[in-house]
């Protein structure tokens, strides 16, 4: 019989013809059942009925079929409601209490948070069990209270939707060839048979690599770790470190010492291309800063001043402060410490001839006018030769053990039994190295150029990267493990000087991530939590005396053991200075690699705080350029924001210039850690050079602009780098002709061709600057003036003078110019504490940035060499605000505390008030930037990125929607919290109850808040310094914000000089 | 060479009533004569609509980030289009408020149309302030001083809330006025209507107007009445749209002579659009009759007067400026407008408002239509690029250096700007299509004055009015 028809009707003779059915079929053909491949008709009838089990619909009686109907539709209509209008969530009430939890009270944390190894003692504001804030723990020596920018935005990174949730087996490439992902057994599987490959050797293919740790638990870990495998080598690599300095104690004194500076005796400073102060250069710098400010601090009438003179390269943060600053290209760094060391008689020091010798000679003098009150301070990225050199000025000046002091290493990795990353490189190549495990860093984006490091790293048969991001390393490694981020792990580390803290959890491990400790114990195989490794730890290692049960929970509460600073040791100088050999030449345009002063390394370059923090000097946001001064880019032809190639180590890159004042003539810099090509939304942001997507025309607004394409989110300048010249190299750079724009917020667009103007032809008093030794003269004389200056304008004014009822407290604040070294920690502080959305590279560059308070940068002076002032700006709360009179619906009114309110409810955003506000402070949402985190997102993705994102946000604070106008508050809900407390004791607010979050984060105590009506709070007095003035009080506007004019205290005896002198 | 004719009187040709009722109201109740032209207009304003809708959409969707305004620039593209049209109107309500007052004749044939551009004019206008705002949903009701449980009121000090009272009254008054002076003319149509279903509608819009004495009486007084409202009022609205900036403290826009010189702008420009208008209309309808070289020629000389009040005015800007020794104004005054980056704005304003309108001294550019339409061009330009050199510019940069900053618009402000531009086209087109275009009753009443008043001479036969001369300007 012919069976090839399907058609053909009931089939007859059972399994036969079925059999026969296949038979003559070509091709492979599926089936199910027996049923289905014999085409039966009972199977075809199954097949199509929709509800086959039943007997038929006809024996259902009536009452059954009105049962079972009504019972479906309250089914159906009972499942209906739920995610309609009922809550889908669970909401479980709490069985217990936790103690101390009161709900809408914040509760405070100590613990520590890492930069570069160096652990900063922080207090976690928590919320409900969320982390929302991080400020300084005021009794940590790294920190007093303070808080640098990137430590504060480590609460976005942990929040940070891009953070790797899984472990994915990228070796198994699944729907997206992003990895499979996989779990933790299957990881302990494959990573145990990998290990018992190398166990027999004593692992002698095995390698891990890690960062800087100053960790003493991790570090055991480690050790601990390496102990099951004698013959395994562990390896250290941070692309911008400590090395050099480590290096260049070793060339001085014999052995790797840490150098540690004690600016409350420094009287004199001399940095050569050191910026002590910036929290990217230096892990003191918080501390430093806080003792050069009270160097610098004047009350009253006079004073006296530390004195700064800043040999630079890049422009910071030191040679913004500083009372003499040259501009200098860092190859010419080494002639100059010589030049210094010559002149202050330093055996063996021979001068440099390229210096101007007559400015030497007066820094030298002055610095021995001061004994054991000078020192001479450098930068980590500058060559041992120059850290050498530099350890045998101070030891002549006489400043160890009282502005320099040295202890041993912090860094764990400082000890011979750790090996670098070109050893790893090397046995990577030779076949040496087979199974590589990475914790932390990002070797295959940040290694240097020339290692080749994922060309070699591919040659590995077992590659395991555990890291908080899926990144570039992450891509060429088999298994991506996540970690925890420091808030939710336990661990420990030290600060710069040694202290030791704990690092205690906020909240559980949002994702299967598990901290480095618990990582090394699991493959020690001794698995334990981090908390009994971290606690077995101490008990063991002898940190604590006495009750150790006691002592550990006084460790954990305070967030530091107090009085463990390192022992300082006195090092014996055991320098040839002859002997020593300079930096290789650089022959024509100088490139020079800068840590980035908001991303650091490119670790944090996923933060969009972070991102959009706008630089100091340059006030940059979101990229990198070609920074360079206005004498080469006139001698180049190259126009600012003007598109260029740059060239550098055989590798072109097109990108803007940046014209930056006070940068050395035939140098660019570029900052490292940009064009990141994974590693989340934020740092892959697209530029015009072929990578993914496009962001900016998805972004509205961004659409059509006469001077821009948008191109750019920054390069990679690591490309550039090599491991012979990882500081400095020599390069070339040309126009290629086009403008572009760049993201900067202010300056740098051709409205401000005459800001210099401004200030030089009238009297108009924007920043008020005096010489130290005119001011110690005159003030009073200086405080005359002003008055009657004003008075005349006080009296012909028309307006009445009270026309607000004032009574309770009355709210100031005083921001010292002479003290603000323009950090950028109060910027960071009030977006944490305010709820200040991230608007994205193009709103930026639209200038619709939306941060509350702006640190203005004036040059004044050369271009090539300017001098900067620094002038923090947020709402000064007027008296008698021009804002307040021209809002329609009266959304912005006047309190009877003087402060100047918005009420968010009732603005329409008509934005008149930021036209009629003189100081521009008050910020519009020109777009739904808080919910539509987006805006600045350029892959569409399916992570829950805003309801995690909505998890950082202070509840205290209203989150503005879209056509709202915004400005500083004075922290309005800090001074209720304060008020609700003074209420509840009885008593006033009293002076210090009230500290508004730039004022906790800034480094300097620069801002400084309080009640005015109060003649002894500290705001009162500093109001009525002899320094302090109104900004704009011509206008009448009485603000309530009054700045402290800046000081500076030149050397008489030196006229600054031109680049031009230095370097011909 | 020789002048062209200028039309002596303000009707011309073979003229009885008749013929007046027949060269204006068969442009509504003969369709035929819209011919390519207004299609081809009307289809421009149709897509102009179009995109208006589309910006507006967009705006309510995204938000006021879509265009280019930025902190400090809070007000750019948005607030000109509101000042460059509510200047416009301002022509209309001139013409048939104040000229009434004043026994002007002339003001007859072109009033109706003026006035039609007024509302229209402020119907543009309208839109910005509202979505100009960041939230428009609230704004609309919140600006009204409305009784609710809050106590909440409106901020009376505020400048834009006088906005909000001179504009609305202005728009209302102006409606009241075209809609009363339109009755009569309504009648006329019902009359002369055919069509059963237009005859009704009219019927009903013309109030059931008999032309008996007693309507007349009462028209003419309430006619009056109104005229002595909107007096005020061409004076007022602008003044008060001025106050916006003039009583800021903004450099630029903290200036007292804004007030009478907004005003003189607002005709200056409104007369420019009337001509814009009404030139190319009188040739496509072969309205020459009624809209002669006589209307044309006063209508250039008022722009010429007008024109030399705003070039006073920035004189003055720059003279107090300097005189009052205030270093900010002088900063935005002198070294931003003449010096700085948008220096080209105001060169271009100076060359369009303060140039070119000088051409109006001779006779001979009054009388080319080609000339007076350029000159109009000019004109309308150089007003919209006053109140951006005064409202953008003078924001990108005042107190604190560091806050100066750039403005660039972006597409959806001129998307705004086109879409209420082809609004305003479609509007105008439309009227003309369906409304009579040139107010019939008061034309007849003209030419029964021009011929001595004699009633029964222009019912029998078309007179012949008098020949144009030549060269004479009376």
């Amino acid at each position: 019989m012919e069976f090839n028809d399907k058609n053909q009707g009931p089939v007859e003779g059972g399994l036969e013809s079925v059999r026969g059915k296949l038979t003559g079929k070509s091709g492979r053909s599926y089936w199910r059942s027996l049923d289905e491949l014999a085409d039966t008709p009972q199977f075809n009838e199954w097949l199509e009925d929709e509800f086959p089990n039943r007997s038929t619909l006809m024996q259902i009686n009536r009452r059954d079929l009105l049962k079972f109907m009504g019972a479906s539709m309250a089914l159906a209509g009972l499942t209906g409601c739920r995610g309609v209008f009922l809550p889908q969530d669970k909401v479980v009430p709490y069985v217990k209490a936790p103690e101390e939890l009161v709900p809408g009270k914040a509760l405070f944390y100590a613990t520590a948070v890492n930069l570069g190894a160096y652990a900063t003692g922080v207090l976690v504001e928590q919320r409900e069990g969320r982390p929302i804030f991080i400020q300084g723990n005021p009794d940590h020596p790294a920190s007093l209270g303070a808080l640098d920018s990137i430590s504060q935005a480590e609460i976005l990174n942990f929040y940070d939707p891009d953070r790797t949730n899984n472990i994915v087996q990228q070796s198994n490439p699944g729907q997206y060839a992003l990895g499979d992902i996989s779990t933790w057994e299957l990881f302990e599987e494959a990573i145990g048979k990998a290990l018992a490959v190398e166990a027999p050797t004593g692992g002698a293919g095995l390698r891990i690599l890690t960062g800087s740790i100053s960790s003493p638990t991790l570090a055991n870990a480690i050790k601990a770790f390496l102990k099951k495998y004698p013959n395994a080598i562990w390896h250290a690599y941070e692309p911008t470190g400590r090395g050099n300095a480590y290096a260049g104690a070793k060339l001085a004194f014999g052995k790797p010492l840490e150098t540690i500076y004690d600016f409350s005796q420094a009287k004199v400073v001399v940095s050569l291309d050191g910026d002590f102060l910036s929290s990217a250069a230096n892990p003191g710098s918080l501390r430093y800063a806080r003792d050069f400010a009270n160097g610098r601090r004047v009350t009253g009438a006079s004073g006296s001043m530390n004195r700064l003179y800043s040999f630079e390269s890049t422009p910071g943060l030191v040679g913004s402060i500083a009372d003499h600053r040259w501009a200098v290209k860092p190859s010419d760094i080494y002639g100059l410490a010589m030049a210094l060391a010559a002149a202050l008689g330093v055996a063996g020091a021979t001068p440099d001839g390229k210096v101007d010798q007559k400015a030497i000679e007066a820094i030298a003098k002055d610095l021995q006018s001061v004994p054991g009150g000078a020192v001479v301070v450098t930068g980590d990225q500058h060559s041992p030769e120059v850290h050498a050199v530099v350890h045998a000025i101070n030891e002549k000046l006489g400043a160890f053990g009282k502005t320099v002091i040295h202890t041993d290493p912090i860094d764990a990795t400082v000890s011979p039994t750790v090996s670098d990353l070109k050893a790893l490189v090397d046995d990577l190549n030779t076949g040496k190295a087979q199974t590589v495990l990475i914790f932390g860093g990002n070797p295959v984006y940040d290694a240097p150029a020339d290692f080749k490091f994922a060309d070699a790293l591919s040659k590995a048969k077992f590659r395991a990267r555990f890291g908080l991001y899926d990144d570039e390393t992450a891509q060429a490694c088999d298994w991506l493990v996540p970690v925890t981020h420091s808030l939710e792990e336990w661990g420990d580390g030290r600060a710069y000087d040694g202290t030791l803290s704990v690092i205690q959890p906020l909240i559980a491990p949002l994702y299967q991530g598990k901290s480095l400790i618990e990582i090394f114990s699991l493959l020690s195989g001794k698995p334990a939590t981090g908390y009994e490794i971290v606690k077995g730890f101490w008990k063991t290692s002898g940190f604590l005396k006495g009750d150790f049960e006691k002592e550990w929970r006084t460790v954990v509460h305070d967030g530091l053991l107090k009085g463990s600073a390192a022992t300082p040791v006195t090092p014996v100088l055991s320098l040839q200075i002859g002997s020593l050999t300079g930096p290789r030449p650089v022959s024509g345009l100088e490139v020079i690699f800068a840590t980035d002063p908001s991303i650091y390394d490119g670790r944090f370059s996923n933060n969009g705080w972070l991102q959009e923090l706008p630089k100091p000097l340059s006030k940059l946001t979101w990229e990198n350029v070609a920074m360079i001064s206005p004498k080469t880019a006139t001698s180049l032809g190259i126009e600012d924001a003007g598109i260029v190639e740059l060239t550098c180590n055989g590798v072109t890159v097109r990108t803007a210039a940046f014209v930056q004042p006070g940068h050395p003539a035939d140098a660019v810099t570029v900052y490292l850690g940009f064009g990141r090509t994974r590693g989340g939304v934020v740092c892959t942001v697209p530029n015009g050079e072929g990578r993914p997507g496009d962001g900016d025309t998805r972004s509205p607004g961004g659409f059509f602009n006469p001077t821009s394409s948008f191109d750019g989110g920054g390069f990679n300048a690591y490309l550039f780098r090599t491991s012979s010249a990882p500081h400095f190299a020599s390069g070339q750079l040309k126009a290629t002709g086009g403008v572009t724009t760049v993201a900067t917020t202010q300056g740098h667009s051709p409205i401000d061709g005459d800001h210099i103007k401004q200030f030089s032809w009238d009297d108009r008093e924007v920043v008020v600057e005096y010489d130290l030794e005119d001011f110690n003269k005159n003030a009073a004389k200086y405080v005359e003036e002003r008055k009657a200056k004003y008075q005349e304008d006080r009296d012909q004014n028309l307006y009445p003078d009270d026309i607000f009822v004032y009574n309770g407290p009355q709210w100031a604040m005083t921001i010292d110019l002479n003290t603000c070294i323009g950090c950028n920690a109060c910027v960071t502080a009030c977006q944490g504490e305010n709820n200040i959305p991230v608007v994205g590279k193009v709103q930026v560059a639209r200038h619709r940035e939306m941060h509350w308070i702006r640190i203005d940068r004036y040059y004044s002076g050369d271009t090539e060499n300017p001098q900067v002032a620094w002038q923090p700006v947020a709402c000064v709360h007027c008296e008698k605000a021009p804002c307040e009179p021209v809002c329609p619906v009266a959304a912005t009114v006047h309190s009877h505390e003087g402060l100047n309110q918005m009420v968010y409810n009732r603005c329409v955003g008509t934005r008149y008030c930021s036209n009629n506000c003189p100081y521009k402070v008050r910020r519009f949402n020109y777009l739904n930037y808080t919910d539509n985190q987006r805006q600045f997102d350029v892959r569409v993705d399916d992570k829950p990125r805003i309801p995690l994102l909505r998890m950082l946000n202070n509840p205290d604070v209203t989150v503005r929607g879209r056509g709202i106008m915004e400005k500083c508050t004075y922290c309005i809900q800090r001074i209720n919290e304060a008020r609700i407390e003074s209420k509840k004791a009885a008593r006033d607010i009293r002076d210090g109850d009230i500290v508004t979050a730039c004022q906790q984060a800034c480094p300097t105590q620069t801002i400084v808040f309080g009640n005015k009506e109060d003649k002894e709070s500290q705001v009162a007095k500093l109001r009525d310094d002899p320094r302090a003035y109104l900004l704009m009080e011509i206008l009448q506007t009485r603000p309530r914000t009054s700045h402290l004019a800046k000081l500076r205290n030149p050397n008489k005896e030196i006229t600054p000089v031109t680049p031009t002198e230095t370097n011909s | 060479m020789p002048l062209p004719p200028l039309n002596d009187r303000m009707i011309t040709g073979e003229q009885n009533y008749a013929t007046i009722d027949q060269s204006i109201s068969t442009m509504i109740t003969d369709q035929k004569r819209h011919t390519r032209p207004w299609w081809i207009m009307f289809v421009i304003g149709i897509m102009g609509t179009g995109m208006l809708g589309c910006a507006i959409t967009w705006l309510l969707y995204q938000g006021v980030g879509i265009w280019g305004n930025n902190i400090p620039t809070a007000w750019a593209f948005d607030i000109v289009n509101f000042v460059w049209w509510i200047g416009i109107g301002h022509a209309g309500t001139l013409i048939s408020a104040i000229l009434l007052l004043l026994q002007q004749p002339w003001r007859n044939s072109i009033n109706r149309f003026s006035e039609a551009m007024t509302i229209f004019a402020v119907m543009c206008a309208g839109m910005f302030p509202l979505l100009h705002t960041g939230r428009p949903w609230v704004a609309i009701y919140w600006l009204f001083p409305y009784t609710n449980i809050m106590a909440l009121w409106p901020q009376f000090r505020s400048p834009l809330m006088w906005d909000v009272f001179a504009v609305s009254t202005y728009f209302t008054v102006s409606l009241l006025f075209w809609y009363l002076g339109l009755v009569p003319d309504f009648a006329t149509l019902r009359d002369q209507s055919k069509n059963r279903f237009a005859k009704v509608l009219l019927a009903i819009v013309c109030l059931g107007w008999r032309g008996s004495n007693r309507h007349w009486h009462r028209y003419e007084q309430g006619y009056l009445i109104l005229a002595g409202l909107s007096t005020p009022l061409v004076l007022s609205v602008h003044s008060i749209v001025s106050f916006d900036f003039a009583s800021s403290i903004v450099p630029g826009w903290n200036v007292t002579v804004f007030p009478p010189y907004f005003v003189a702008g607002a005709v200056f420009a409104g007369f420019a659009m009337v001509l814009t208008f009404a030139i190319p209309i009188r040739k496509i309808y072969k309205l020459e009759h009624l809209i002669t070289n006589r209307h044309i020629d006063w209508m250039a000389k008022i722009i010429l007067a007008t024109g030399l009040i705003v070039a006073y005015g920035y004189m003055l800007e720059m003279f107090y400026a300097w005189f009052s020794g205030n270093p900010y104004e002088w900063d935005m005054t002198y070294l931003r407008r003449i010096t700085g980056p948008y220096s080209w704005a105001y060169v271009s304003l100076i060359i369009c408002n303060v140039i070119a309108p000088q051409a109006f001294w001779i006779p001979w550019c009054r009388r080319k239509l080609w000339v007076v339409m350029v000159v109009c061009q000019f004109v309308s330009v150089g007003m919209w690029l006053e109140r951006f050199v005064i409202i953008p510019m003078s924001l990108t940069a005042n107190y604190l250096p560091s806050a100066n900053r750039m403005y660039y618009p972006t597409v959806w402000d001129f998307a705004m700007f086109g879409g209420t531009i082809g609004f305003f086209i479609m509007l105008m087109f439309l009227f003309i299509r369906f409304m009579p275009v040139i107010n019939i009753f008061e034309v007849k009443d003209l030419l029964y004055k021009m011929l001595g008043n004699k009633d029964t001479q222009v019912a029998e036969a078309p007179v012949e009015m008098p020949e144009p001369a030549l060269g004479r300007s009376v």
